[in-house]
């Protein structure tokens, strides 16, 4: 349902090309499908319009004059914007210069505070910092309970008493001195932000413990009220920064950008997944492409930046663009996909891939590619280049050399033979630009500092491909990833 | 209680917008503009409060009215009428019924089996709970006091264990005791999870395995939602035969729109409203009572927050 902005755009900037200008009612067009596309999002009305304001000051000034490409512009405009609404940049953690580091999580029930509790002491813990939990939830049956099995897991102590939530967090602060616990995560019940008697509570705990940083937890999938909800927390606890839970779902968490926008603290961390190591440091510019529809390229590449090898990358992408692709390229992208964690995690980074999981998750079984592993291993150099030696009696030897059925290489053959005609098709519609020398440079120019926000002339981003999973992914122009089908 | 009175307190950013609309002279411009913006401030959602909004302006035009409190009246009528005509009585007939509860992490589903389960016992029926949330720490913990709260019988299984095979552990005893009624909690999952909207219809089907009939799967909604519930929703339906929604957490600010593209889109009736976190805050949903509450333009007066 929702589509990515570069494909609103599509049609109002083919009529402006036809016209070969983008005029004024051009960029009421488009600014009209980016408050589309930012509702849709669920960022709220308000800020939408403070932010429609400062688009349109900036495309209707001198910007647009004389660039090339002004839709593209434009999408890069809104995607600056709103990087720099979001935060620019990645927030660092600071510890407090007295032991222990308090840490009070608050906001709505069901918001995924108790889960990010425990993800979060296990952030601390893997940076060397021994982190202890305070279960002050004594509201929600069992969330106590709940907290003690997390912290088992995660080997954190969990400190609670069925006594008051004041009276426990002052307990609980006293035991972290008591046991030399560097940094105490306080868990309080969800509670509205209407209500009275529970907000004066959380305030009560506030004071007794004198957080270092007080987070209120925003679930991604929230609409509208994000922003009531999150003024509310701020009147009361004076918030320092936010995380955001769920976004391992499809939702454009457009909560976040009115967070930000309105209370005017950071975003800290990110919540992707039900895992307990699947807390993220926040990355503004990510969200940003993530709220227009553009999916999370910055992560992949991210991840596939540290964990593959650059050069290999680089002549693998380009001789399957060429369909000199073999058999052993794929093997080897598949076993790299392998080293960046589980495949579907990996996959719903790619724009427009969340939706299809389903069929990756079947098509990249681990099962399946440890027999796809072995089927290659058993053929010879020459029938990984050629696959089209491979006859009956071939077929044979390699299925019986990988314990598998020869109509198991058969199909394989048939995929990767179709996966070839697809990729070099691919190569031949690219657009210009992407010879490995601009490539190059974008990489050179990629820096291991924070993210930031990109700058006018940010160079292209290295090609990146995924053989077998549905493409190759480029990262190097906004139109090429507003391209990627967006449900 | 009405819905109305209960929700009082958490209105008066909508109804400022539609005081504004109210107090002018005809509905303008910028009268209809306001209109629009209170409706997507409810999480109705762009494309459907335009769709809503045209449908009242021909209307308005048919009839030639453009006083403020007739084109709202025309609204309230719309935006109920959209909310359907469907029967919104939880069904039974099975021996017994289960009644499943499915959506995404944090909603509210097992405050919900707990809160239905003390309605249904209050009622004299004779329920068996399912602790069907497997994943979550804890969470067959938290049913279980549940169960101890409403006096109804728990039935769970280790933590990871088969959520199937735990529901229909459940069945199975409620069919043995002759209880009516089982009321099945599955984990929160989001709606991307391939392999764990998949989990649900293997429940649904092993639910049905023994003597039970799955009567009713409900999808939780947080009122709080923003427009990802629609997608959410279509997930849910095409895993899991979704047959009604409960609305939960409206005593909030928020307004819980999106059930309106819910209904609209896939034709799945709100069936129940959570309004609370007392044991007895879940009522049956009324579409008037709950567009009342939406376009409650005195509530704030109401609750005593005069401006």
């Amino acid at each position: 349902m929702f589509e990515g902005l570069a494909s609103r755009f599509e049609g109002i900037l083919r009529r402006a090309r036809s016209r070969g200008r983008l005029g004024p009612e051009d960029v009421e067009d488009l600014l009209r499908e980016i408050r589309l596309a930012l509702l849709e999002a669920d960022v709220h009305l308000d800020v939408v319009k403070v932010f429609l304001e400062r688009i349109r000051e900036r495309a209707l000034g001198a910007e647009l004059s004389g660039v090339l490409n002004p839709g593209q512009q434009v999408v890069k405009i809104v995607l600056e914007e709103l990087t720099l609404i979001l935060g620019g940049e990645t927030m660092r953690f600071t510890y407090a210069s007295k032991p222990p580091t308090v840490v009070l999580l608050a906001g709505l029930q069901g918001s995924g505070k108790t889960t990010t509790a425990a993800k979060l002491a296990r952030w601390f813990k893997t940076r060397g910092r021994n982190p202890m939990l305070v279960g002050a939830d004594l509201q929600r049956p069992a969330a106590v309970a709940q907290l003690e099995t997390l912290g088992e897991r995660i080997g954190v102590p969990v400190f609670s008493q069925p006594t008051d939530p004041i009276a426990v967090s002052e307990a609980g602060l006293a035991e972290a001195a008591r046991l030399g616990r560097d940094v105490v995560i306080f868990d309080t019940a969800g509670r509205l932000a209407i209500d009275d008697d529970l907000m004066d509570e959380v305030g009560g705990i506030s004071s007794a413990v004198q957080p270092d940083h007080t987070l209120l937890v925003v679930d991604s999938m929230m609409g509208q009220d994000a922003v009531n909800v999150a003024v509310a927390f701020h009147e009361r606890l004076s918030l320092d920064a936010v995380v955001l839970t769920k976004l391992d779902g499809d939702a454009r968490g457009g909560a976040a950008l009115s967070v930000r926008e309105v209370v005017g603290c950071p975003i800290a961390f990110a919540s992707t997944g039900e895992g307990l190591e699947d807390l993220d440091v926040f990355h503004p510019d990510r969200m940003a492409s993530r709220i227009l529809g553009m999916g999370d390229v910055e992560t992949l590449i991210e991840q596939v930046e540290t964990t593959y090898d650059r050069e290999q990358a680089e002549e693998a992408t380009a001789r399957m663009l060429e369909g000199r692709f073999t058999l052993d390229d794929f093997l080897d992208q598949v076993q790299q996909l392998r080293k960046m964690g589980p495949l579907s995690s990996v996959m719903k980074m790619v724009p427009g891939m969340s939706q299809q999981m389903g069929d990756v998750d079947e098509a990249l079984d681990e099962g399946r590619v440890d027999r796809l592993e072995g089927m290659i291993n058993s053929m010879t150099p020459a029938e990984r280049i050629d696959p089209g030696l491979i006859d009956g009696s071939r077929r044979a030897r390699i299925a019986a050399g990988s314990g598998t059925q020869p109509s198991d290489v058969t199909q394989l053959v048939k995929q990767f033979r179709e996966m070839r005609k697809m990729m070099k098709k691919m190569g031949g519609k690219a657009p210009g630009g992407r010879s490995s020398n601009r490539r190059g440079k974008g990489r050179k120019s990629r820096g291991s500092g924070p993210a930031r926000p990109p700058a006018p002339d940010k160079p292209a981003k290295p090609g990146l491909s995924l053989p077998g999973l549905g493409g190759a992914v480029e990262g190097s122009g906004t139109d090429r990833l507003g391209s990627w089908p967006i449900d | 209680m009405s819905l109305r009175s209960r929700l009082g307190r958490a209105r008066s950013a909508f109804a400022g917008q539609l005081r504004g609309v109210r107090s002018g002279s005809t509905v303008d411009p910028a009268a209809w503009n306001a209109l629009e913006e209170a409706l997507i401030l409810a999480d109705i959602g762009v494309t459907t409060s335009a769709d809503i909004l045209s449908a009242v302006r021909s209307r308005a035009d048919d009839e030639a009215v453009d006083e403020p409190h007739i084109v709202l009246d025309l609204l309230k009528a719309e935006i109920t009428s959209r909310l359907g005509t469907a029967d919104r009585s939880l069904a039974r007939g099975g021996a017994p019924s289960v009644w499943l509860f499915v959506g995404v992490n944090g909603v509210g589903k097992t405050t919900t089996v707990g809160k239905l389960g003390r309605m249904e016992v209050g009622s004299g029926t004779s329920v068996v709970l399912a602790a069907g949330d497997t994943f979550r720490a804890a969470a067959a913990d938290q049913l279980a006091l549940w169960g101890e709260r409403v006096g109804a019988p728990v039935v769970r299984g280790a933590e990871g264990a088969d959520p199937s095979s735990v529901i229909f552990d459940a069945v199975e005893h409620a069919a043995a005791i002759g209880a009516d009624l089982v009321l099945a909690d599955t984990a929160g999952r989001v709606h991307t999870q391939g392999n764990l909207m998949d989990e649900l219809s293997k429940v649904r089907r092993v639910a049905e395995k023994g003597a039970g009939t799955v009567t009713e799967t409900l999808l939780v909604i947080d009122a709080t939602t923003g427009q990802n519930g629609l997608v959410q929703a279509r997930r849910f339906v095409e895993a899991a035969d979704v047959t009604g929604v409960v609305l939960t957490k409206l005593d909030g600010s928020a307004r819980g729109g999106i059930v309106v593209a819910v209904q609209e889109d896939l034709g799945i009736p709100v069936k129940m409203v959570g309004v609370g976190e007392g044991p007895d805050d879940l009522i049956s949903f009324v579409p008037t009572e709950f567009v009342d509450a939406l376009f409650d333009i005195d509530a704030d007066i109401d609750a005593g927050m005069v401006e």
